[in-house]
């Protein structure tokens, strides 16, 4: 296994609608990132993607992403993809950061 | 316009109602994603990087009025109000939600449209020529052969499974704009000397990671032998095409590996079996599909209209040079309406200017719309003496950009602002691009110009085929823009040679600038076009003037 270099959160899609997903503490879902539990070793990652995988009938795919912790205390994407995700298409202003 | 029979009606629905079902049983927690994934996939939707997408197949590119308009209702009722017209002449939703699929394709197929086999190991939507039936170049109108395509492969049972994805073009003129040699199959409608119709059958060409020109196997095929002869090319390609690594399953690795010779002589000893079991296509079927495509009842109706305008008005000049092609009638033009607004998302087009294009068709136009692999809208049959009136709500609707061709004129597949396979943006270099030779004003002095655009190696926006093609990749968690020069998607087709390391995306507008610069300065004269300069000259300058102006910020690739 890669040796893990960031703390890790849980994303995945929203069955119904589609959406960019994170996992919260509370193991429910929301749809900002800044909302998803953080795992700072693997063993806490593993345990975070098993409360995502035993939800097959709310989220499709769900995989670990790396993220920093921002000056507020909450996570922030590592990976240019992941930061997308976090606000939808960049070519018009439709995506999540429309809904924000 | 081919028009279902009951058949293709019946056949529609049920797997509308079957993939209703599918979606009920995946709500209910009764299919896993695991099981449901292969069905949505056979219905042609994905689960991309932000939403669900819906491929909508469009054959061969040609659609009616009130198919365009339901297209535009679909995206205002489902979606976000906008289609995305693709390089493989389909359209694609990008936001649907799953509960809503099954209405959609309802919806579609209340005008004889459907989203089976956009995607997934099958044969997919036939491509064709986009000026087919109207072209003053063309042999014989390709589009009846289409549509047997379409008939002969939709749920083929033989060819539902095979080692990979399967794409099929047709081009009924000697100016090739299906891109037919970067297809699994390419045909090409020829005469043989004693001046039968026939084809010119070409096996093995794709793009993606491995990018093969196809190699042609039969210079000559009658047209009766058409389908026992693409069974042989399917059936070899199903039992010896490589199932154990998926980058190397499609046909072009099985032919490469196997050399051509040798293809076909396994080609042609399966046709010699097919051709004795195969059964032609009923003759009432032909006819019926034949008739379909009939020339429309063309107006010759002579007018100075068309002359006046051009001497008139310099912007609907601009527009006739660029967007305008010769039609087989002459009192008739190929009007292209660019979906490339400068700055604008190459593809897209909202659901009022569909309802707009639908409009033109209709009034104008014989109600005929086509979709080209350029991502553009065509009319195919305008009057010329109707074309400044076209123009003119053209204009009104933000669709009368006259670029068609030019450098802003570019192909981009979604990239990751929309793909889950992706590993960099293409909109934006296109956006910019587009608004940074806008701004030089060089659009018409560089003159013929094919720029495309991937966001990764599947190379969806055909970048191994532009006269300047950019591969987007992601380099270390940053996007990097890889340059090829001197592709070409025409019957004298090229791929593209890479120039060296990538750019980062602030960096590789300056790199564009520099190799139009470089054919400026070099051509011989205004007439020369970028690709013929490319031919003459070699990458060698192009390179030096790239890496030597940029040489500290190009990325190793």
């Amino acid at each position: 296994m890669a040796r893990q270099t960031h703390p890790q959160i849980v994303t995945a899609n929203d069955l119904f609608e589609g959406d960019v997903i994170y996992l919260t503490a509370s193991g429910d879902w929301s749809r900002d990132h800044g909302d998803a539990a953080v795992a700072h070793d693997g063993e806490e990652a593993e345990r975070l993607l098993g409360i995502a995988n035993a939800q097959p009938g709310r989220i499709v795919g769900a995989y670990l992403a790396d993220v920093t912790i921002g000056p507020d205390g909450r996570p922030q994407p590592v990976h240019f993809r992941e930061a997308f995700r976090t606000r939808g298409p960049s070519n018009y202003f439709h995506g999540k950061q429309a809904e924000a | 316009m081919y028009a279902y029979d009951d058949f293709d009606a019946d056949f529609v629905r049920a797997r509308v109602a079957e993939f209703r079902e599918q979606v009920n049983r995946r709500i209910d927690g009764s299919l896993t994603e695991d099981e449901f994934k292969p069905l949505r996939l056979k219905n042609g939707l994905y689960l991309q990087l932000h939403a669900y997408m819906l491929r909508v197949a469009i054959p061969y590119g040609t659609l009616n009025s009130r198919q365009m308009r339901q297209l535009a209702m679909i995206a205002e009722r489902w979606d976000k109000g906008y289609g995305h017209f693709t390089t493989r002449q389909n359209v694609q939703f990008n936001w649907p939600k799953l509960k809503d699929v099954p209405d959609i394709l309802d919806a579609l197929a209340d005008v004889e449209m459907h989203a089976i086999q956009t995607s997934g190991n099958c044969i997919r939507n036939v491509t064709a020529d986009h000026f087919a039936g109207a072209a003053a170049d063309e042999i014989e109108d390709p589009r009846p052969t289409a549509e047997l395509l379409r008939q002969w492969s939709t749920d083929h049972p033989e060819f539902q499974y095979l080692p990979r994805k399967f794409k099929i073009a047709i081009t009924g003129s000697p100016n090739d704009r299906a891109v037919t040699k970067a297809h699994d199959i390419g045909l090409r409608m020829v005469r043989n000397e004693a001046g039968e119709p026939g084809y010119e059958v070409i096996v093995g060409g794709g793009l993606g990671r491995t990018p093969m020109i196809g190699k042609t196997v039969r210079d000559f095929l009658p047209k009766a032998d058409l389908l026992p002869y693409l069974e042989a090319i399917l059936r070899v390609y199903n039992l010896a095409g490589r199932r154990d690594n998926k980058y190397k399953a499609r046909i072009k690795i099985l032919v490469h590996e196997t050399g051509t010779e040798e293809i076909r002589a396994m080609i042609e000893e399966a046709f010699a079996e097919q051709k004795a079991l195969f059964q032609a296509p009923p003759a009432d079927l032909v006819a019926r599909i034949e008739a379909a495509f009939a020339p429309p009842d063309f107006d010759n109706t002579q007018s100075l209209a068309f002359d006046r305008a051009q001497a008139d008005d310099p912007v609907f000049r601009s527009f006739v040079e660029t967007n305008v092609t010769e039609h087989r009638n002459p009192a008739y033009g190929i009007v292209s309406v660019s979906l490339k607004p400068v700055g604008g998302t190459p593809g897209d087009a909202t659901a009022d200017q569909m309802r707009v294009l639908a409009d033109l068709a209709e009034r104008y136009g014989h109600d005929e719309l086509r979709v080209s692999h350029e991502q553009n809208i065509i009319l195919p049959h305008v009057r010329k003496a109707d074309i400044p009136a076209v123009h003119a709500e053209l204009k009104k609707a933000g669709l009368a950009t006259a670029n068609i061709g030019l450098i802003s004129d570019i192909i981009a597949c979604p990239g990751m602002d929309y793909c889950a396979l992706a590993t960099a943006r293409s909109i934006p270099i296109a956006q910019e691009i587009a608004t940074h030779f806008d701004a030089l004003k060089l659009e018409r002095d560089i003159g013929p110009m094919k720029i495309k655009i991937s966001g990764c190696i599947n190379a969806c926006g055909h970048h191994h085929v532009g006269h300047i093609g950019i591969l987007g990749l992601d380099k270390a968690g940053v996007e990097n823009y890889q340059i090829t020069l001197g592709g070409d998607s025409t019957e004298t087709a090229t791929i593209g040679e890479r120039t060296g390391p990538g750019f980062a995306a602030e960096d590789l507008i300056p790199a564009i600038e520099a190799i139009v610069e470089t054919y400026l300065d070099l051509r011989h004269t205004a007439d020369e076009t970028f690709l013929d300069a490319y031919r003459r000259l070699g990458a060698r300058p192009f390179k030096d003037a790239i890496y030597h102006e940029h040489r500290d910020n190009a990325r190793a690739a």
